[in-house]
């Protein structure tokens, strides 16, 4: 059990991320802000908790790897990298703008991104390889996977995940960012992913559920990775999209829209509440 | 070719522990000893290709040398949006081995020819792309690229390919080999046209034209100083390939040609003539309906040279 100060640290790092979020989105004039503000939990925990990694040395070789397969949420990735000290916290100024190495979706010209991404379906296999390598190695190096659930829709994610399952890589863990919406609706309006859970145990992976937005419950959920020995770990993470803008949240507008000031102003005014 | 390339990788592996064999569910036998003396290096992912690039990039990306294997449309095409990003984006160290060029599966129909892979992978960032003419020179170009700091394109023959090299042909990626030399024309050939190439150059001998053929098993980057040298000193130019005559070898040469001359000499190009080879048989009988054999090849040459017109 984490001791409550070191939860409320990580909620104030979630916090100061959603913010720098909003002001690089509005710098940038860029969308996909919903999907960046869901993860946001889950990638604070991963950084300031679970991983190890330098970020003095980013290509240091005994870090574990973490993969953003929903690069569309590059901006909540590049926040937690800066806060994390990957590079300076002004450098997010820059996203999406001319010339800038800050793109829009997930690039390894960002210090401390270890895979470009963008196009969905292409992460999870690229973690199976990297367990796969450290397995080979006796490398105690660890994989994580954030998938978008839209993301599920890719047949590549259930051919990366039947193979995590068949090779039995404990050394592998994904999780779901369970927002409930794509691109042009909620999900199950879209293309049900129900029985999301049933659907990775039924390829070999120990499952968990888990509210992706309870700081405590992301820290206690990663700390027990691997669940089972000889199986790759999944956590189904309930989230919301636009999590903690309160007109963001559950809001498909918020995929696509880019803000003006006025509404960067109210969200940060309620980012600045606690 | 195949074979020689099975043996070549196994001569690697042993040579450097970075070399992983992966494989969608093909090469039955033939990858045993591989699989007996490294079996942690030998990766089945079954029929998904599309995985098995994305395993590739990551075992890559953990500085291993994956080598990923299937026959050549499924190990190109099926799986090009994980070669474009994970492979190429990344400049992952990964060498993509596709056999059945051309239509050397000729019995197996439209779905097993590979006629668009060069085009496609040519097309891709960083990505070289090789097709050897005969086993010497497989063996000489899985090598070549092991030493490649990048992805390569290996489009093999099967087995039973015709014998080029009747003894180890100097390779070096991105540079011709000239198979025979000659100066009243110049035939450009990759792969397993290379052999139809020379064949059409012994018929053309016997009429008195000397006919100098071209292995260009290096179709990206293109060796351009051979082709500017042939066309300096050929009378006329054609290219040959088991291959859409679309973004192929022939589009390669004739960029070439245009950007650096304004194409000086009469220049044709071989090839499906943009269709699927629809019609099934042995390579050699489908290089006869598609206008591929040597017959065809030298009766081209004769054309264009008695009619002179670019």
């Amino acid at each position: 059990m984490k001791d409550p100060e070191q939860i409320k640290e990580l909620e104030e790092q979630a916090r100061q991320v959603r913010r720098d979020i909003i002001r690089m989105c509005l710098a940038g004039k860029s969308s996909h802000i919903g999907t960046a503000l869901s993860a946001v939990d889950m990638l604070v925990v991963m950084y300031f908790n679970t991983l190890n990694v330098n970020p003095g040395e980013p290509q240091w070789p005994g870090r574990d790897r973490f993969i953003l397969s929903k690069g569309h949420g590059g901006a909540a990735l590049y926040a937690v990298l800066a806060r994390r000290g990957f590079f300076p916290v002004a450098d997010l100024d820059g996203y999406c703008s001319d010339g800038s190495f800050m793109i829009g979706h997930c690039d390894r010209k960002v210090p401390g991104v270890e895979v470009s991404t963008g196009s969905l379906g292409h992460g999870l296999s690229i973690g199976v390889g990297m367990a796969l390598a450290a397995r080979y190695d006796k490398a105690s190096s660890r994989v994580f996977v954030l998938l978008g659930d839209g993301e599920c829709d890719e047949g590549a994610v259930w051919e990366a995940a039947m193979s995590a399952g068949h090779f039995g890589l404990d050394g592998l863990t994904a999780l779901v960012d369970h927002n409930k919406q794509q691109a042009l609706g909620h999900v199950v309006d879209v293309m049900t992913l129900e029985p999301l859970a049933e659907k990775f145990k039924a390829f070999g992976w120990s499952v968990r559920e888990i509210d992706g937005h309870d700081i405590r419950e992301i820290v206690e959920v990663l700390d027990r990775t691997p669940f089972e020995k000889g199986r790759p770990s999944m956590i189904i993470a309930n989230t919301v999209k636009g999590k903690g803008v309160s007109f963001m949240e559950d809001e498909l507008l918020w995929h696509y829209k880019s803000l003006t000031e006025e509404e960067a102003g109210k969200a940060l005014a309620e980012l600045e509440r606690r | 070719m195949r074979d020689a390339f099975v043996r070549s990788l196994f001569e690697l592996a042993g040579e450097d522990p970075t070399v992983f064999f992966l494989t969608a569910d093909l090469g039955v036998f033939i990858f045993d000893d591989f699989k007996t003396a490294y079996p942690g290096r030998y990766i089945n992912l079954g029929i998904a290709e599309a995985n098995m690039i994305g395993v590739s990039a990551g075992l890559a990306a953990s500085g291993k040398m994956p080598y990923a294997y299937s026959i050549a449309p499924f190990i190109t095409s099926r799986c090009l949006d994980q070669i474009r990003v994970d492979i190429c984006y990344h400049r992952s160290n990964v060498k993509l081995v596709g056999v059945g060029a051309g239509f050397v599966y000729g019995s197996l129909g439209a779905t097993h020819h590979a006629i668009e892979d060069i085009a496609v992978m040519r097309a891709l960032p960083g990505m070289t792309v090789i097709a050897p003419a005969d086993p010497l020179e497989a063996e000489k170009a899985t090598r070549a690229i092991h030493d490649l700091d990048g992805p390569a394109y290996l489009r093999l023959g099967r087995n039973n390919d015709p014998v080029v090299y009747g003894s180890e042909p100097g390779f070096k990626i991105g540079k011709a080999n000239i198979v025979r030399s000659g100066k009243d024309a110049a035939i450009i050939a990759t792969g397993t046209a290379v052999y139809s190439a020379l064949q059409a150059a012994d018929m053309l001998d016997r009429d008195g034209i000397d006919v100098r053929v071209i292995d260009m098993h290096t179709v990206k980057p293109v060796d351009m100083e051979a082709i500017l040298q042939a066309e300096e000193e050929a009378g006329a130019l054609i290219t040959v390939e088991e291959h859409n005559i679309l973004g192929g070898l022939g589009s390669a040469v004739a960029e070439v040609l245009s950007e650096h001359t304004g194409v000086k000499k009469p220049f044709r190009r071989l090839g499906l003539k943009d269709t699927f080879c629809t019609s099934v048989g042995t390579p050699e009988y489908i290089r006869e309906q598609y206008g591929l054999d040597p017959k065809n090849i030298a009766r081209t040459i004769q054309d264009i040279l008695a009619d002179g017109s670019r």
